[in-house]
C-alpha cells in the first residue's frame, strides 16, 4: 500500500468514532437491502417450487397459467396430441388440486394434492420412507416431509386420514428439493387416484408434463403446443412466469422494491452524512497538506480509498450479519423463505459501490475547494 | 552567484471585484536570501500573510511574479507548483496543523511520503528528525498530548523533514508563551538554519525581532520600511 493510502487509512481507523457511524451506517444499509431482496427471492424460490420439485423439462398448460399452483385443467386430447408431436419422447397428465385432509385427532389441514401419471410417476419425489411401488396399493399416498409436515400432525408410514370422505393411508415419506411458499404440506399419489378422490372439473389434466428427445427439439415442440391453443414453457421459462406474476403483478415486487430502496437511502444518508462531516472536520487537515504539496489526485485518492474502504468492510459485515440472521432464524423458523444469491449479493455491492461514489464526490468536492491559502489565514 | 533564495516583483493581490474589490497587497517587492532570517512585520490585516502566502506557491497574485531558481513560479502548472511546494518550501503553520489521528513521528513523515519515500524508511528519517528537535521520546504519541511548544517544534520537524530551501513560518510564537516563543526562535535560527537555507517569517511580535537579519514592514498592504539587523553582520 502507498504511503498515502496507509495516511488516510490511518485518519480514518483511528478516527474510531467516526468509523464506527461510518459503518454501522453501512453495515444496517447492506443488511436491510441483502434482507429484503433475499426474503424476495426466498419467496419466488418458493413460488416455483413445484415447478422445482417435479422436476420436468417441459409443461404444456393454458396460457392464462401464471403460477403454479393455479392451473387451469385442461382437455384429455392435448395430452395426446402432444404424444404425437415430433421430438417428444414421452408426455404424461400431472394433476395439480387442493383437498381438506382431516387429521386423526379430527381437525381439518388444508394440502396440496400431486396427482402423479399411474404409468411412469413422472415427478415422483425422493422417498426417505417407504416403498414406491406402495403408491399402486389402496388409499394410497406419500406425504412430503418438508417444513409443513408438522401441520399434518406428523404422519408415520401407516397412519391413515380422511380426504374428502375417501379414507387416506401414508405408504411413505418423501423430501422435496423446495417447500412450498403458502405454508400447505404436500401430498402425492397417483393422478387416477386423485382425480377419484379431489373433486375436478370436467377436465382433469392440470399440466402435461413432457420430456423431448433433446433440447434442439424444444422449440418445435412449443410452436406445435401453441398451434394447439396453449403454452408449452421450459421449467426456466415457467420459473420466470411465475417470477414475474409475484413481482409485477401482485404488489409484491413493488413493496420489496420499495424496502429496499428505503433501506439504501438510510444507508446512504447514515453513511454520508457521516463521511461528509468526516471529511468537513479534516478539511483544515486536508488543506495543509495541499499547501504541503500533495496534488489534487493524491488527495482524491486518499478520499476514494476511505470511501471504499468503510464501505467493503461495511459490505463484509452487512452480508455477514444478513447470513447469520438467517441461518438463526431458520433454525427456529422453518418456513423461513430467505436466500442468498449471487445476483443478491451483486446488487448489494453496486448499491454499497453508489453509497461509496456519492459520499466520496462530495467529499472530493469539498476538498479540492479548499485552498490553502485558507489554512493560511487562519 | 547571487545569494537570492527567493525574490518578489511587483506583487499585487485583490480580492472581490468592483464595489467589493479590496487591494491586500499593492507592488511588493523583496528579495530574500540564503543564511538569512527574514521578518514581514505589520499590524492584523497589513497583507503580509497574503504576500506570505503568494511568495511561497499557494496564492496567486493578480500582477507581479516569483522568482525561484529563475523562474517564475505563477507561470507552472498547478502540478508543478505543487511540487515547488513540496521540494522546495517548508511551511510551519500558525495553528501546526499536525495531524491528530497520526503519531507525531507519522506526522513529521508525511513530506517524505508525499515525496514517495518508503513508510518505514520514511518514519526512521521523522525520527531522526525529532531528534534534531529534541522530541525523539515523543515520536510514537499523537501530538494533541505534547504541550504548545513541543507541537511547535514537531511542525518545525515536518517542515525541515523534507530539506527545503525556504522555510515559510506564519506567526510562529502567536500561540506560545513569550519564553517558549522566543526558545523556539531561538532554536530556529541556531540549529535549523544554514548558508542553504532561508527563513522566512511572518509575525507582529516584536519580542522576537532580535533574531532577524531583515525586517520587512507592511501597513495597508503596502511595505513600508525595511530593516537589516547590522548586529547580526559578519
Amino acid at each position: 500500500m502507498s504511503g498515502i493510502l496507509k495516511i488516510a487509512l490511518k485518519l480514518l481507523v483511528n478516527d474510531k468514532s467516526k468509523f464506527t457511524a461510518l459503518l454501522v451506517g453501512i453495515t444496517f444499509a447492506v443488511f436491510l437491502m441483502v434482507m429484503m431482496t433475499s426474503m424476495f427471492s426466498g419467496i419466488l424460490t418458493r413460488s416455483s417450487s413445484s415447478v422445482y420439485n417435479i422436476g420436468a423439462k417441459i409443461w404444456v398448460m393454458d396460457p392464462a397459467v401464471n403460477n403454479a399452483t393455479s392451473s387451469i385443467p385442461m382437455p384429455d386430447y392435448v395430452l395426446s396430441a402432444a404424444r404425437g408431436i415430433r421430438g417428444v419422447k414421452y408426455a404424461v397428465p400431472l394433476f395439480f388440486g387442493t383437498a381438506q385432509v382431516k387429521l386423526k385427532s379430527g381437525a381439518y389441514q388444508a394440502a396440496t394434492v400431486v396427482g402423479l401419471d399411474d404409468a411412469t410417476l413422472y415427478g415422483r419425489p425422493e422417498l426417505i420412507k417407504g416403498n414406491i411401488n406402495d403408491i399402486y396399493g389402496d388409499n394410497a399416498f406419500i406425504v412430503v416431509k418438508d417444513a409443513e409436515y408438522t401441520k399434518l400432525e406428523k404422519p408415520d408410514v401407516g397412519t391413515d386420514f380422511e380426504i374428502n370422505d375417501y379414507r387416506g393411508v401414508v405408504v411413505g415419506l418423501a423430501k422435496v428439493a423446495s417447500s412450498g411458499l403458502f405454508g400447505i404440506p404436500t401430498i402425492y399419489t397417483t393422478y387416477s387416484r386423485a382425480i377419484t378422490y379431489i373433486p375436478t372439473t370436467r377436465f382433469t389434466t392440470s399440466y402435461v408434463l413432457i420430456e423431448p428427445k433433446s433440447d434442439s427439439d424444444i422449440p418445435y415442440i412449443q410452436q406445435q403446443i401453441q398451434k394447439l391453443g396453449y403454452q408449452a414453457l421450459t421449467r426456466d421459462q415457467f420459473v420466470k412466469k411465475i417470477s414475474d406474476f409475484y413481482t409485477f403483478k401482485t404488489g409484491m415486487g413493488m413493496n420489496i422494491l420499495l424496502m429496499t430502496t428505503i433501506s439504501f437511502i438510510v444507508g446512504l444518508s447514515i453513511s454520508g452524512q457521516t463521511f461528509y462531516t468526516f471529511i468537513l472536520e479534516n478539511l483544515e487537515k486536508f488543506g495543509a497538506l495541499k499547501a504541503i504539496g500533495a496534488k489534487g489526485k493524491e488527495l482524491i485518492s486518499m478520499i476514494l480509498f476511505q470511501a471504499a474502504f468503510t464501505s467493503f468492510i461495511g459490505y463484509g459485515l452487512g452480508v455477514g450479519l444478513a447470513s447469520t440472521f438467517m441461518i438463526l432464524a431458520r433454525l427456529r423458523l422453518p418456513d423461513y423463505a430467505a436466500q442468498i444469491t449471487f445476483t443478491i449479493l451483486g446488487f448489494a455491492f453496486l448499491m454499497v459501490l453508489i453509497i461509496a461514489g456519492v459520499s466520496s464526490y462530495i467529499g472530493v468536492r469539498k476538498v479540492l475547494q479548499i485552498q490553502p491559502f485558507d489554512i493560511f489565514r487562519g | 552567484m547571487s545569494n537570492v533564495a527567493i525574490r518578489a516583483e511587483n506583487l499585487v493581490k485583490w480580492f472581490g471585484e468592483e464595489d467589493a474589490k479590496t487591494v491586500a497587497v499593492k507592488n511588493a517587492s523583496f528579495a530574500a536570501e540564503y543564511g538569512q532570517i527574514h521578518y514581514i512585520v505589520g499590524p492584523s490585516g497589513s497583507g503580509k500573510t497574503t504576500l506570505l502566502s503568494m511568495i511561497s506557491g499557494i496564492l496567486k497574485p493578480n500582477e507581479g511574479s516569483v522568482i525561484l531558481e529563475g523562474e517564475d513560479i505563477w507561470g507552472m502548472s498547478e502540478d508543478r507548483i505543487a511540487d515547488i511546494r513540496l521540494n522546495k518550501i517548508g511551511f510551519v503553520f500558525q495553528d501546526y496543523h499536525l495531524f491528530p489521528r497520526l503519531t507525531t513521528a507519522e506526522n513529521v513523515a508525511i513530506p517524505l511520503i508525499l515525496k514517495k519515500m518508503g513508510w518505514n524508511e520514511a518514519l526512521t528519517v521523522a525520527i531522526e528528525y525529532l531528534d534534531i528537535v529534541g522530541l525523539k521520546e515523543r515520536a510514537q504519541l499523537p501530538p494533541y498530548k505534547l504541550s504548545g511548544g513541543e507541537q511547535q517544534r514537531v511542525a518545525i520537524a515536518r517542515a525541515i523533514a523534507g530539506k527545503p530551501d525556504i522555510l515559510i513560518f506564519d506567526e510562529p510564537t502567536a500561540s506560545l508563551d513569550g519564553d517558549t516563543g522566543r526558545k523556539i526562535v531561538d532554536f530556529v535560527k541556531t540549529k535549523i538554519l544554514n548558508e542553504k537555507s532561508c527563513i522566512i517569517i511572518v509575525t507582529h511580535d516584536s519580542r522576537i525581532y532580535e533574531f532577524a537579519d531583515t525586517i520587512m514592514k507592511m501597513e495597508d498592504g503596502k511595505i513600508i520600511g525595511f530593516e537589516k539587523n547590522h548586529s547580526h553582520e559578519k
